[in-house]
Formats: structure tokens, sequence, C-alpha cells
């Protein structure tokens, strides 16, 4: 139950996400998917498993990307539209959040952790999404080699 | 191997130079139009370099920063500069502009793709009333995958459809960005902490959090990253600074409510 709550909770924030990219209607639920598929990745890593967030962050990306190249593949759309919305519920905005306010209480070293923290997550996050894209672009190029050289012979 | 090295003494310039400029207009504009609304860097430079090709033009050269693009056509010693000074997310012109480079490719011819070009150009972005409910919307959601408490769920949407008014409001008749998110950062910690300090609301962090999640740089900080990593160096750092730039708005916004609230 919790788990479904969680599945309509990061589909309509990335949905809402959307309209404030405004990108084309058309494309909104797709979007709204994607988020929700990373998130629930996310999510069941790290409450269920208690895997360290920046593998289940990686994780998560790695599941964003994914779904945004099968739409994208489906809909001949640039692949930022979907990675845009559905990247919106994996940014580690509390731990920024949690930096920004050991820094008013003075707490120094307590803020360097969370900052650092938050710069890492977005990093494998980062990471996340570019592995993905560039073992599909590679495996992209390799077939479209193979399909040349059949066609060629 | 001559066919690698640029060739810059033997140009071919066969074609009519008023097809080349409208040419030259198409490709320009695409990429302009492209930067503005937040399509990656090495997407751009790929899509005017195909236009430019597909309509027969060799040796064309495109550098695109964050800021700048600069399209030469070498052969016709054609060259532009154009500087980009709004940036904004709206990714509705992408698609279409990648649209319409798939149908140059597949066979467009000059004239249509200047039409359709303006079409784009001309197309308009979703109402502000929707943008801001929507803002609230998003951010009611995040407290609750964070988890937080039913009660406080208004003040949320309240909050988040304030700081995405300012934003978006606000950032039309002004040209620094930095203020605006200050602004907006500054009301939504201030709309939280009154709401706990009524005794209504219980948790101020997670209301401030949720809120603040459609301002957060989430999404340029990644491009950015993934600029880098692609090889454009440039754009990737200007990215980069423009993304912190953001969060130390936040960081400031949020920061001198507390610092007052004690």
């Amino acid at each position: 139950m919790n788990i479904f709550l969680q599945f309509f909770f990061s589909f309509v924030a990335s949905f809402s996400f959307g309209i404030l990219f405004n990108i084309p209607r058309k494309h909104l639920i797709a979007s709204g998917i994607t988020g929700a598929c990373a998130w629930l990745t996310y999510y069941i890593l790290l409450q269920g498993f208690d895997i360290n967030p920046l593998l289940s962050n990686f994780a998560g990306a790695i599941m964003l990307t994914t779904f945004s190249i099968i739409f994208t593949k489906k809909f001949r759309a640039p692949i930022i539209v979907f990675v845009t919305c559905g990247l919106i519920p994996l940014v580690p905005g509390g731990k920024a959040y949690e930096a920004v306010r050991n820094i008013v209480e003075s707490d120094y070293s307590k803020a360097l952790e969370s900052g650092a923290q938050a710069a890492l997550i977005s990093f494998s996050i980062a990471m996340g999404i570019i592995l993905t894209e560039m073992i599909y672009e590679l495996f992209r190029n390799i077939s479209n080699r193979v399909k040349e050289k059949n066609h060629a012979s | 191997m001559l066919d690698q090295l640029e060739q810059l003494d033997r140009p071919d310039d066969s074609l009519d130079l008023k097809y080349v400029r409208k040419v030259f207009f198409v490709a320009l504009n695409c990429g302009k139009t492209l930067m503005e609304n937040g399509a990656e860097t090495y997407r751009v430079e790929d899509t005017m370099y195909r236009i430019a090709t597909y309509y027969g033009i060799e040796n064309v050269q495109v550098f695109v920063t964050t800021t700048v693009i600069i399209l030469s056509m070498n052969d016709y010693s054609l060259s532009q500069q154009v500087r980009i000074t709004e940036r904004n997310n709206n990714l509705e012109k992408v698609v279409n502009i990648n649209d319409l480079s798939r149908r140059i490719v597949s066979g467009l011819n000059i004239e249509d793709a200047l039409i359709e070009l303006k079409k784009i150009s001309d197309s308009r972005i979703f109402p502000m009333w929707l943008m801001v409910m929507f803002g609230g919307i998003a951010g009611s959601m995040f407290l609750m995958m964070f988890g937080g408490p039913i009660q406080d769920l208004a003040v949320t949407f309240i909050a988040a459809a304030t700081g995405v008014f300012i934003t978006e409001g606000i950032q039309r008749y002004t040209s620094i960005k930095f203020f605006t998110e200050v602004l907006a950062a500054l009301m939504i910690a201030l709309i939280a902490n009154i709401y706990v300090g009524l005794g209504i609301g219980s948790n101020v962090d997670l209301i401030i959090i949720a809120s603040v999640m459609p301002l957060v740089p989430g999404v340029p900080i990644t491009n950015a990253l993934r600029e880098i990593i692609r090889g454009h160096f440039l754009a990737g750092t200007m990215k980069g600074v423009e993304a912190g730039l953001t969060a130390v708005a936040i960081g400031a916004g949020v920061g001198i409510v507390f610092v007052l609230v004690g």
C-alpha cells in the first residue's frame, strides 16, 4: 500500500514538473511514469534493503534513464524531456537544506558533511544517467555498424 | 588523408548565395531556439550541423556555449554569432525543433522549413496560473513523499505556489535571477515559519524542503555534469556556475529567515 502511494505521489510530482518545464501535453504521462519508477527504485532500495543512499540514487538514475530511452524511442522525442522530469524526485533537496540550516546554526563541520553528501548524491545521479546513455549509444552504434556491414555484403 | 583536413583553399561555393543565406538563417535560429529553451549543447551543435549539411553546404563549423552561438559556413565566407541572453526551460520548443530537424533531414524544402520555424517561435507556453497551481501540487506531493504529516499539506501547497509565482512572475520584469530566487526562498521560509509559529503546522523543515523543490537546481546541475563529461567544458562550467548560484540564492533566502527567527 505504501509503495502504491509513493508511486502515486512521485508520479504526480513528476507530472507537475512536466507542466513547469512546459513539455508537450502528450509526453506528460510518460514523464510522470519515468519519475515514479526512478523514485520507487530509490525508495525500495533505501528503505527495504537498507542500501547506501549513493548507490540507491545511482540505481534510481539508471532506471530513470532506461525508461527515458524507451520513451525516447517510442515517441521520437529528445531524451532531455523525460530525463528532466523524471530526475526531479531524486534531487537531494533535503541534504542541501540541512547544510543551509547547519550553516545558520554555525555548525560548520555538520554543514560540510551534509553539503558533501548532497554534492556526492547529485554526482552519483549524473553518473547513473551518463553511464546508461553511453551504454545505449555504444550498443546503438555497434548495431548500426553491423547492419551496414550486412547491407554492404 | 587529405579529406580529413580543413579545406580552406578550394571552397565549394557553387550554391546560390540567397539559398545559402536562408539555410544559414534556419540553422542559426534553430540553434538559438534550442539553446534558449534548455537543450543540451551537444544536441544544439548536432542539430545545426545536420540542417546545414543536409541542404548541401559543406565545411560547416558550429561553436555553441551557454551564452553564445557561432555558426560559420566557411565555403561561403559566412559567419555570425548570436548571444543567448535569457535561458529558461521550455521543452515544448525543444521537442518541436527536434521534430523539425527530423523532417528536414527526411526531405522538407527550405521554404517550408522557414514557415515551420516561424510557427515554432510563436508558440506559447502554459498559462501562468496553471504553472503556479502545478508548482503547488508538486510541492505538496514532495511533502507526502518525504513522509510529512497531512495537516501541513495546505501550507506546503501555498508556499510552493508562492515560490513558483515569484520566480515565474517577477522573472518576466527583471533580468537579475538571483534576487527573485532569494525572495522566493525567503517567502517560502517565512510562510512555513509563520504557519508553524501559529501552532497549526508541525514540521518547519519538511514544509520548507518540499516547497523549495520547484526552485532547486537539480536538473541544471546534472546537465552541467553531463555536458562536462561529454567534453563541452565551457558550456558545462557555465551551467554549473549558474546552477550553483541558484543553490546559493535559495540557501541565502532560507538562511535569512532562520537568522531572523532565531
